[in-house]
């Protein structure tokens, strides 16, 4: 037990409200420079507009301190901890809820959550927070949180193909996810796709894989070539940004793979919004 | 290209019928905002036979749930939600007298008609800027159902809030008219 470190509760949500309030004001470099590239990209004039009305927003809000979106979504909040770690004074899912609402309401964000499906009320807060944790190795603890606005999600598709549809039915619903958002998703997109696993585990392998700096390719060869694949069909389709025509409908593909069943190949596609928001701190 | 101006509410739906899908268009007056919840209050009290909460009689509709008003600005971020999630109470609100809606995405064919139906439009402003369009809103009223909190409706004053004609007033469709141009995909 010696070996153990321990992190307050406190700590966790001190943090947690700060990124809460970064993630939704900042729009993080990565995307920026998408942007940037995309609007020099774009062959459409509207479409190259809108996108740099999309960089001149994200300069705004960072500059006065607004939501770059008034959806602040569902705040997704990974959260990896050290197997070293001992958190202290209280429950986890405590602290990164309180750190939710603590960011959300002292930064006038939007609270989006009902607290029931149906005859709900809003929570006013935007908790409780979809809190993803695992064991790793050491004696630290990450959290990254991610605000997922509805559109995008709203957009986004999981199936269970089988052996016989192979790479290029995995590309086919991939493509067609993204032609059925249409608008409404608010492209140009950034494409989190899982592959493998089950059908519950695909789901959060797609939404991991936004969690990674637009277009840094997957460390395996083979997964990159899908990547590319995937992200040239979806930009013949004409979408364009906010879906008024043009060239750049998604800024990139992202593919997370995973072992799967023999019988099997589950299928994710969660779809990430232009307004790629993102805050990570490392205690 | 030019942008036209048109004041809201709209006195003359005429006007409408001069604009064309993929027209820029600034708003300035008054706009009404409704999303889901409240979509589905009005639905309700129309199903009733109650009477509405508000006059729609030339309304156009903002599709938004604003973030909270931070000190000293009226209002929050406030962009444009999806609205095909409205699309099955639209047709009665265009009964009911609204002569346009903002939003963003595709909107139904049962949407399309009854906007031809009506001779009304459908906006969209640009998703994902809230905070560029929350500039040109200069105050927000509570109107009804303030219970629903961000979902409740407000009345925004607005001053050339820009937007652009998605489907106008014979069902031309931006969303179709501008991908044909660069599809090379079906």
């Amino acid at each position: 037990m010696e070996n153990l470190r321990p992190i307050p509760v406190q700590d966790i949500t001190r943090e947690v409200a700060r990124l809460c309030r970064e993630a939704n004001t900042v729009l993080p470099d990565d995307v920026r420079s998408a942007l940037n590239q995309a609007a020099r990209l774009e062959r459409s004039a509207i479409g190259r507009d809108t996108l740099h009305a999309i960089l001149d927003n994200a300069a705004y809000a960072q500059e006065a301190g607004l939501a770059l979106c008034q959806d602040g979504g569902v705040t997704i909040v990974f959260v990896d901890i050290g197997e070293h770690v001992h958190i202290t004074g209280g429950l986890l899912s405590d602290a990164v809820n309180q750190g939710v609402a603590q960011g959300y309401s002292q930064s006038f964000l939007r609270g989006s959550i009902l607290d029931r499906p149906f005859g709900g009320r809003n929570t006013g807060n935007n908790t409780p927070a979809i809190i993803h944790t695992r064991i790793v190795p050491g004696n630290r603890l990450t959290i990254t949180v991610l605000p997922k606005g509805g559109g995008a999600d709203n957009g986004s598709r999981l199936t269970m193909l089988i052996p016989a549809d192979g790479w290029p039915g995995v590309r086919e619903f991939v493509v067609d996810t993204v032609k059925r958002a249409g608008a409404s998703s608010c492209p140009p997109l950034i494409v989190g796709v899982g592959i493998g696993a089950t059908f519950d585990s695909v789901g959060e392998l797609a939404k991991r894989a936004l969690l990674r700096d637009v277009g840094t390719g997957h460390p395996d060869p083979m997964v990159v070539q899908w990547e590319k694949e995937c992200l040239e069909e979806i930009n013949r389709l004409g979408i364009g940004p906010q879906g008024y025509g043009g060239t750049v409908t998604a800024l990139a593909v992202h593919i997370e793979i995973a072992p799967r069943h023999i019988a099997s190949i589950p299928v994710a596609v969660n779809l990430q919004c232009h307004s790629a928001r993102k805050g990570v701190s490392i205690l | 290209m030019t942008v036209k101006t048109i004041t809201c509410p709209i006195e003359d739906p005429n006007e409408l019928r001069e604009l064309n899908a993929g027209d820029q268009v600034a708003l300035s007056g008054r706009l009404l905002t409704a999303r889901d919840a409240a979509h589905q209050a009005l639905h309700q009290l129309l199903q009733d036979g109650r009477p509405l909460p508000v006059n729609l009689k030339g309304q156009v509709l903002y599709y938004v749930g604003p973030a909270p008003a931070p000190p000293g600005l009226p209002i929050g971020s406030a962009g444009p939600t999806t609205a095909s999630r409205m699309d099955v109470y639209t047709p009665e609100l265009l009964d009911q007298g609204i002569v346009a809606t903002i939003g963003k995405g595709q909107r139904s064919s049962a949407v399309k008609s009854a906007l031809i139906a009506h001779g009304a439009v459908y906006f969209g402003a640009v998703g994902g800027i809230g905070a560029l369009l929350a500039r040109h809103i200069r105050s927000a009223t509570p109107v009804a159902f303030e219970d629903l909190g961000p979902e409740a409706m407000y009345e925004l004053e607005v001053d050339h809030f820009p937007v652009i004609v998605l489907v106008d007033c014979s069902g031309g469709d931006l969303y179709e008219l501008g991908p044909s141009a660069y599809r090379t995909r079906l």
